[in-house]
């Protein structure tokens, strides 16, 4: 394996190597250093906190050094830069890049042009694949299985990266069925609703389908992906997971977000057996090992 | 075949080079657009001249090129119809075959506007054939699809 831009680079049985060796690694008093003596390049051309520390230290505990940008100097390097200029001085220092960019497809220009493995970490609204991963997984934990489970991906389906890497990523799988639960201003993309081979339903109120749902992911409404402020000012609370919506929902149900949320999840749902994001979270490092391990071929 | 009229014979025939005909009327400053002619090529352009089979038709003839496939592909974009025959020495020593191209790079501009391809000097837009009926094109970097009309759009101008 080389670059990972999009979960269509995984097959299923990447998804099942990919569980197995987390498992394993969880389990590990010491980590494997298999990126000894190698420098993972972390060009965060877009902000983020989380996702920017998660691979980092897991390149860390796998042996790495690492070099990179994040938060303000990623954004004025993305201004100041062509994207093609900096992947080749990165391709001096680092043995293999992380990008996180804001435009659609800045992951797979980037692998073009680079000579050395690139790892898509979300690249404006089009896939976010590793997060899709660290989802399954945890989706995995709880349920043993990823087939025959009833999905409701409910918030952004539009803007939410997330959302794209998710539904492809099922194609890999057997869901019974997926709803896709959103204002119609954020329905999900046509285009990756054609690729889709399992069945799914658009719903708006969530009411009609949240007591069939085993997995409810949901997703933070992101001002920054809206071409038009107004829109947003509309949809921006349109769905909000409360404790009203969790008693309506089946007790061995399970509640994703990829986290930062802002208002989409009320605090006291945090306590409810159904909560399963801050698990999912803490499941970041492990899994991006293990992706670093495919790609290194160890 | 070209059958040769009294309404041809305006463009005299060309010793070496390629013949375009069966073009929508209307649309051979396109299929020129295409081809990108440089400045240099002997050109013989009949426009919205009567066809038995399209009503109208345009004809293009250009002296010394001869239109390769990814060319003769990329016409099929606007000129589905066209018939592109190459000629040395006077004769047809060919007749293209026409076949919606499965990638084309460079000429389509993503309506994406986040797309790295609008964003970057350096990140040529491309995008790969989904579907014939209808023509679907789909950029390989966002995953944006385009149709036919844009398509038509884009080549055409704004005015079809
Ligand atoms: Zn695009």
């Amino acid at each position: 394996m080389k670059d990972i831009i999009s979960v269509y680079d995984f097959s299923k049985s990447d998804f099942d190597e990919l569980f197995e060796l987390t498992d394993k690694l969880r389990n590990m008093p010491i980590f494997p250093k298999i990126l000894k003596e190698k420098t993972v390049a972390l060009a965060f051309f877009e902000p983020s906190t989380r996702t920017y520390l998660s691979f980092s230290k897991a390149a860390i505990n796998l042996g790495a050094s690492t070099i990179g940008f994040s938060g303000e100097e990623g954004t004025s390097i993305a201004k100041g830069e062509n994207l093609a200029d900096t992947i080749r001085m990165l391709n001096n220092y680092a043995d293999m890049i992380v990008i996180r960019h804001k435009f659609d497809g800045a992951a797979k220009f980037a692998s073009e042009i680079s000579e050395i493995p690139v790892i898509n970490a979300g690249d404006g609204k089009h896939e976010h694949p590793t997060q899709t991963v660290i989802d399954f997984y945890t989706i995995y934990r709880n349920f043993k299985n990823i087939d025959g489970l009833t999905f409701g991906l409910m918030g952004d389906l539009r803007y939410a990266r997330v959302v794209n890497s998710f539904l492809r990523a099922l194609t890999r799988f057997k869901p019974k069925k997926v709803y896709l639960i959103s204002p119609p201003q954020l329905s999900a993309r046509k285009e990756i609703l054609e690729e889709l081979n399992y069945p799914y339903r658009e719903v708006i109120d969530y009411n009609e389908v949240i007591e069939e749902i085993d997995v409810l992911y949901v997703t933070r409404i992101q001002k920054e992906r809206f071409p038009d402020e107004s829109e947003y000012e509309k949809v921006k609370e349109s769905y909000v997971v409360d404790m009203n919506l969790v008693s309506k929902m089946r007790k061995d149900a399970i509640i994703l977000h990829a986290l930062p949320r802002v208002n989409e999840i009320s605090r006291e749902v945090d306590k409810t057996p159904q909560a399963k994001y801050f698990e999912q979270a803490s499941y970041a490092v492990p899994v991006r090992m293990a992706i670093f391990h495919k790609i290194v071929g160890e | 075949m070209e059958t040769v009229n009294k309404k041809e014979l305006i463009v005299s025939k060309i010793k070496n080079g390629t013949v375009i005909d069966h073009i929508p009327a209307g649309r051979a400053l396109a299929v020129l657009r295409i081809l990108k002619i440089a400045e240099g090529y002997r050109i013989a352009l009949v426009m919205n001249v009567e066809s038995k089979k399209m009503g109208k038709k345009d004809i293009v003839k250009i002296e010394n090129k001869e239109v390769d496939e990814k060319e003769a592909n990329l016409i099929t974009l606007i000129a589905p119809t066209a018939t592109i025959n190459i000629i040395r020495d006077y004769e047809v020593v060919e007749k293209k075959k026409l076949k919606i191209p499965d990638v084309v790079k460079g000429l389509l501009k993503c309506t994406n506007l986040m797309c790295i391809t609008n964003n970057d000097v350096e990140a040529m837009p491309e995008f790969k054939k989904i579907s014939e009926k209808p023509l679907k094109m789909k950029c390989v970097y966002c995953d944006t699809v385009i149709d036919e009309n844009e398509i038509l759009k884009q080549i055409l101008g704004s005015k079809s």
